[in-house]
């Protein structure tokens, strides 16, 4: 099978900011607790790559571990919407019509009205601010657009013939969505997993900016963002590396998911052939 | 006149279509008989210009002395729909559901003509009510979803003869439809080429259908015309092999035991099955729509009892309550005494199978086939240890050996497919299977087949058959006893043949009148 070019720039441009997550743990180029005043607002040199902030820290560290955090807080918080919204979703689609469709997909209308940064700012309020509630916030906002995507899906396969020789076969509709709907609709949940994924990133960078986010010294991409504004008249570099990071990672795995979802999507696939 | 030579088609090194000719004249119908794969409809894209990529085409399709094979695609699109129209099987996904049956008439002439919006919607109008869609009874106003299917396919009907085309091809117009709603399609073809002098060229797998319409008919098989000539000589010589076999797969009779006895399996006093539909207003309450109305029957063991009526009757809602599957709103169902419901235990419920009649969704695209086919041994209380051998040796019942065990749904084709679902329902050795449909989707000689396996099981398993579907030639064939419904009511019962012959009721009358038949003294042997 053809595999879309889109989907291979998309993948290897994740894999860039994967990989310098990853070496992150065990290596930095410089400390990023580290402060050198004498340092502060170098250059891109020999000793810093990609030069240094207003604390004489070091870009290039700053951004490998920012992506750990952004990645951590995504991968969290796709991981929340998953593991309650495709349940959620499952029960309401074998109930569909019921009065607990209607309780849950109105709930799921609930959580959609506020917009994930009031939530943030209300867990924010009682908690305090912390990378756990901004993973909370982003995860709370993910359950219902999992919960939809996979009521969507179910409701169209509940419809068709095998599904009613399962109940001839006297199953019942938990056993029914495990074996039969579940995995027909993981591509769905796949493409739509990458997409919450890039968005979650996003919504990490800008609740980290307004300062909802990872807490100092632990570096983050939004943080970054917000310290450069007051500079970036005079080193416009210091905003436009982490920014240019949101783009190029959240640019990444959108092109990703709409190349997954050529090749998973049987539909589209036909239409190719 | 339009006249294909030597038409050749292959499509990524494939042959599709060898040296194919025919030739379609004003004012009169020309059929294209074949089974699923022979290439009919390819011919027409052909003709059309309107191949699928990798398409390779030899040879020479003829309009007005010009060669349509070699013009552009810019030329095409001006001849597409102005000289030629087209209409297809599925009504439901032909039209635009956004837009208005006026608007969609009116498109056609307005890519093709400089007209005004408003010409354009009177002509819209005229067409319309030429296939039967007068503006008072049906405002260009309405949407497809407002419509019937025949209605839909009248729509269709109007769109492409809208520029009064030289050619119009119809490719299985009525295979989707109704048995009453195809007569009356097939009337309104036909009207329309005797009446505007156009030619048709209709594709279909029925060769009632054809017989009753089309002048000349040509005979496909692997992609080559096998035989070809004028309607009556050929059905009554019929002198390629193929035509024959095709011919006496249309009425195929399996070879049945009778050995129903008096015992009755299953009960069905007075079921009424009520569906409720959207509230008309805020406290009132919602209004009820009753879809199986004081349905009573008895279907003894070992019998064969057909069900047949168009769609809407209510066939597949009694399906699913005689099923267990949904409650009843009155009366009640008992198989071997016993009360059918959703709460009816496993071991009643193993009594009772079901083949549907779409062999591409009945199974779990996922699954390999000893997985589907194993399925109903989650109703014993556990499975059998050697389950994979019972697999095998319903698969080999059915036809198929135990090397399809491992294999996917997606590597079979319809009729292999039917036989798995078939033993799927035979796995557990129920009383009763209730096929509903389950031969419609299937090519003449493939359903031929499926008719004879099924009665080969009926005779070596002793089962009961609950027969149901719109087509009266296979329940003719398979069934001693039918039902007749319409509008959740059974209006007629009796032996099928005396149902046949001597219909009572208006309706069944109107069923079997509108049953495309062959003329029957087209039929007698000429060698005989």
């Amino acid at each position: 099978m053809k595999v879309p070019a889109q989907l291979i720039f998309g993948a290897a441009l994740s894999a860039i900011f994967l990989a310098g997550a990853a070496i992150s743990f065990f290596w930095t180029p410089h400390d990023v607790t580290l402060l050198s005043i004498p340092e502060k607002l170098a250059g891109p040199s020999g000793k810093f790559w990609l030069g240094t902030d207003h604390f004489g820290r070091d870009i290039l560290s700053m951004l490998m571990v920012g992506a750990r955090t952004s990645i951590a807080v995504a991968v969290v918080a796709v991981g929340i919407g998953i593991l309650l919204g495709v349940p959620l979703g499952l029960t309401a689609a074998a109930n569909r019509g019921g009065w607990l469709d209607e309780f849950i997909m109105r709930g799921n209308d609930l959580i959609f009205a506020f917009p994930s940064l009031v939530i943030a700012i209300l867990i924010t309020a009682v908690f305090g601010p912390s990378a756990l509630n901004a993973i909370l916030a982003i995860g709370i906002f993910n359950i219902p657009v999992f919960a939809r995507v996979t009521r969507g899906g179910a409701l169209s396969l509940w419809t068709l013939d095998y599904i009613l020789s399962a109940r001839v076969a006297g199953k019942g509709a938990a056993r029914i969505s495990l074996e039969h709907i579940l995995p027909n609709i993981a591509n769905l949940l796949i493409v739509q997993g990458t997409i919450q994924f890039s968005l979650g990133i996003l919504a990490e960078a800008g609740l980290s900016y307004v300062g909802l986010g990872a807490q100092p010294p632990t570096p983050s991409w939004g943080r970054m963002l917000a310290d450069a504004q007051t500079m970036i008249y005079t080193v416009p570099r210091l905003a436009m590396l982490p920014g240019l990071s949101i783009v190029a990672m959240v640019l990444g795995l959108n092109l990703m998911g709409d190349g997954l979802r050529d090749i998973l999507d049987p539909r589209i696939r036909r239409g190719r052939a | 006149m339009i006249r294909v030579e030597d038409l050749s088609l292959s499509i990524h090194a494939t042959s599709i279509l060898t040296d194919v000719s025919i030739e379609m004249r004003p004012g009169k119908a020309f059929g294209l008989v074949g089974e699923s794969g022979s290439g009919k409809s390819m011919t027409a894209l052909a003709i059309m210009g309107l191949l699928p990529e990798g398409a390779q085409s030899g040879g020479k399709v003829i309009l007005d002395g010009e060669n349509l094979l070699a013009k552009s695609e810019r030329d095409l699109c001006t001849l597409r729909g102005n000289r030629m129209g087209m209409i297809f099987q599925e009504p439901m996904t032909a039209l635009n559901p956004v837009k208005t049956i006026g608007e969609q008439v009116a498109e056609t002439l307005r890519i093709h003509t400089k007209i005004s919006r408003r010409d354009a919607m009177n002509i819209a109008r005229e067409k319309l009510a030429r296939v039967g869609l007068p503006e008072d009874r049906f405002p260009l106003s309405r949407y497809p979803h407002e419509l019937s299917g025949g209605q839909r396919q009248r729509v269709c009907i109007a769109m492409a003869i809208a520029l009064h085309p030289e050619l119009l091809i119809a490719d299985e117009p009525t295979t989707a439809l109704d048995v009453t709603t195809q007569a009356q399609i097939l009337d309104l073809l036909r009207d329309l080429v005797e009446e505007e002098g156009m030619s048709l060229l209709l594709i279909t797998h029925d060769l009632a259908v054809v017989s009753g319409l089309a002048d000349h008919v040509a005979v496909m098989q692997n992609g080559k015309i096998v035989e070809q000539g004028q309607t009556e000589t050929l059905f009554r010589t019929m002198r390629h092999p193929y035509t024959r076999q095709l011919f006496d797969a249309s009425r195929h009779q399996p070879v049945r035991a009778e050995q129903a006895d008096d015992a009755a399996l299953l009960e069905v006093r007075n079921a009424s099955r009520d569906y409720t539909l959207a509230r008309t207003s805020l406290f009132g309450p919602a209004p009820h729509f009753r879809a199986v109305d004081n349905v009573s029957f008895t279907l003894k063991a070992g019998e064969s009892l057909g069900l047949v009526g168009e769609s809407g009757c209510g066939k597949s809602t009694l399906t699913r309550a005689l099923l267990g599957l949904e409650p009843l709103q009155g009366g009640e169902i008992r198989m071997f005494g016993a009360p059918v419901g959703p709460d009816m235990p496993n071991t009643l419920r193993s009594g009772m199978q079901v083949v549907f009649q779409d062999p591409y969704s009945s199974f779990n695209p996922r699954w390999r086939v000893e997985q589907l086919v194993s399925e109903p041994f989650h109703l014993l209380p556990e499975r059998p240890a050697d389950w994979r051998e019972q697999v095998a040796s319903v698969l080999e019942s059915v036809g198929l050996g135990r090397e399809t065990m491992r294999r996917y749904v997606h590597e079979f084709s319809g009729g292999q497919r039917q036989r798995i679902a078939i033993a799927r329902a035979l796995i557990l050795r129920p009383d009763l299977i209730i096929l509903d449909e389950a031969v419609s989707a299937l090519d003449v000689s493939i359903r031929a087949q499926i008719l004879d396996l099924l009665a080969d099981l009926q005779k070596g398993y002793g089962l009961s058959y609950l027969f149901i579907s719109h087509d009266l030639s296979v329940v003719r064939a398979i069934t001693d006893r039918v039902l007749v419904m319409k509008d959740g009511m059974i209006v007629e019962e009796g032996p099928t043949k005396r149902v046949f012959d001597n219909p009572t009721h208006d309706y069944t009358k109107n069923l079997i009148a509108a049953t495309p038949a062959i003329p029957a003294d087209w039929q007698e042997e000429p060698h005989a």
